[in-house]
């Protein structure tokens, strides 16, 4: 059904228009000693709401072991494809040899990343976080695919409440298993 | 001894003539000088004015490398997006200048000339101050004419020959309706500016032998504006200004929503940059009409005239009056164009005729009955 909107007859001030002009001249002069709503982007920059999905990067928990055991799940779910795993062992001089695996290598093509967070959300050991880096550029196409030190450089530590691995490992030394 | 009495008279005689034709050429240079001026600052107001009424900051970035490297003028001047104006303008001339296959080069070359020409030419009647010399007052202005006032009106009408040539040369629909658009627009509206003029005209008659000169009209504002004893004149006046100017809310010729960019479309670079002067020149020289009209021209206030006595003092004052009055009527201008939306075509030619013209009529009509009485 139609829906007829019913216009009222403008009466003689509104049909003469020069009051309306008036006022509307005097919201915009308002408005020119408003405070600007600019944000000056390069000098100032913006608060980013909690949860905000930057680039991902790799971390570190706080003893400094990488806890990305390369299980290639990101990888996996990645939508876009932009995340390579080379899976690589760790050695059995280590300290964390009991882990057996970390990435030999890890790339991610910031060119194909859509930010969606998908490889956070899967990673079993949150060893990939989106962090807050939104500005991402590069003067040729090599630059945009981090390496694994890269992502780690820029990923920092992230400290774990639960020390998974130490667990595992005091565990065995004390003899029980899991 | 005698010869070279005779040849420095001679010499003298011709020194005067020759200084005196200097003299004009200088004055109409200073005239086209503060116009173009006008028109550059108010292309950097409108961008400044628009953004703050949108409250944004506009252009405050650009930066020519050595001049802003100056300690607090570099930063004023690029705060200001003063540079912004002068990289603008260097676009506009080092910009390749393309022209197009299919229009009609000979017009089209000369359409943004005719733009911009009438309103350097009419700008240079106008009295933007006033000296004295032997007693007498004389206007700041090159010419000073018994009819400057009909040459102003006329000649700066002309500028819609530059719309027009452009729309109907380009050879390309969008141009071409932007072009009829105007001149219609400027046909209609300068109806009604005619005849909200000739109330004041008719006022200064009672004390001038030369009403129609501009000098004469302003001078006869030194007690009252005619602003105020004549306000529905100057209402007519200014709205038909702003339609003979094509400026928002009448901005038929180039009205970006439905026309790309109206009857320019097919310009680029520096014959772009022509018209852009030109039709903010055109905005100087109306304002500088209304001024003289109804704004008491160089005169600080309604009976506030500045003193002989001053000498030179009085005339730079007045200069200043009508610069910074200019740079008010600028500033409503563009106040008014960030506050009002456009008008479609069939209001501004109902508003045109069906209510300015009538209007002018009868105050045209009031007032001849009043001044005989």
């Amino acid at each position: 059904m139609a829906i007829v909107v019913e216009r009222k007859r403008l009466n003689f001030w509104e049909r003469l228009y020069l009051p309306q002009i008036i006022s509307g001249l005097f919201i915009t002069l308002k408005n020119i000693f408003k405070p600007r709503v600019t944000l000056e982007y390069p000098d100032q920059s913006p608060v980013l709401p909690v949860g905000y999905r930057g680039a991902p990067t790799l971390v570190k928990d706080s003893q400094g072991r990488e806890k990305c055991v390369s299980c290639q799940l990101c990888e996996f779910v990645c939508p876009s494809k932009a995340i390579r795993v080379t899976p690589g062992e760790i050695s059995q001089d280590s300290e964390h040899a009991h882990i057996e695996k970390a990435p030999k290598d890890f790339q991610i093509n910031m060119l194909r990343c859509i930010f969606c967070g998908l490889c956070q959300e899967v990673c079993p050991e949150k060893a990939i976080v989106l962090q807050n880096e939104f500005s991402i550029n590069g003067y040729s196409r090599d630059e945009f695919i981090r390496h694994k030190e890269d992502l780690y450089a820029r990923g920092g530590v992230h400290p774990d409440k639960i020390m998974k691995w130490k667990k595992v490992k005091d565990n065995a030394e004390l003899g029980g298993g899991h | 001894m005698q010869n070279l009495s005779e040849i420095t008279i001679f010499a003298s005689g011709w020194g005067d003539v020759a200084l005196d034709v200097l003299i004009r050429v200088l004055c109409s240079l200073g005239a086209i000088m503060l116009v173009m001026c006008f028109a550059g600052l108010s292309v950097v107001a409108e961008r400044k004015v628009c953004a703050f009424i949108q409250g944004r900051w506009g252009p405050n970035r650009t930066a020519i490398p050595l001049v802003a490297a100056i300690p607090l003028v570099g930063n004023f001047l690029k705060k200001n997006g003063l540079m912004q104006l002068m990289a603008d303008g260097l676009k506009f001339l080092l910009k390749e200048d393309p022209l197009p296959k299919h229009v009609d080069k000979f017009w089209y070359m000369l359409a943004p000339i005719m733009a911009l020409t009438p309103v350097l030419i009419a700008s240079c009647v106008i009295p933007f101050g006033v000296y004295w010399s032997d007693g007498q007052m004389c206007p700041l202005s090159p010419a000073n004419l018994d009819i400057s006032l009909i040459l102003a009106l006329s000649i700066g009408a002309l500028g819609v020959y530059g719309a027009l040539m452009a729309g109907w040369s380009s050879n390309s629909k969008f141009p071409y309706m932007g072009a009829m658009r105007a001149s219609a627009q400027v046909i209609s509206y300068e109806l009604a500016m005619g005849l909200s003029v000739l109330p004041v005209v008719m006022w200064v008659a009672r004390t001038s032998d030369s009403p129609l000169n501009l000098f004469e009209i302003a001078r006869a504002q030194e007690n009252l504006w005619f602003c105020i004893s004549q306000p529905l004149s100057a209402l007519i006046f200014l709205i038909a200004l702003f339609a003979e100017t094509n400026r928002l809310p009448f901005d038929m010729a180039e009205s970006e929503t439905d026309l790309v960019s109206g009857y320019h479309t097919e310009y680029g670079s520096f014959k772009f940059g022509l018209f852009f002067v030109g039709e903010y020149g055109h905005m100087v020289l109306g304002s500088s009409l209304f001024i003289v009209l109804f704004l008491g021209g160089w005169n600080l206030l309604p009976g506030v005239a500045w003193p002989e006595s001053w000498g030179w003092v009085s005339t730079v004052l007045s200069l200043l009056t009508f610069i910074v009055k200019i740079a008010m009527m600028l500033f409503l201008f563009i106040w008014v164009r960030w506050t009002l939306p456009r008008f479609r075509y069939d209001q501004v030619m109902r508003l045109g005729w069906k209510a300015l013209v009538p209007l002018a009529l009868v105050n045209f009509t009031a007032y001849m009955l009043f001044l005989a009485i």
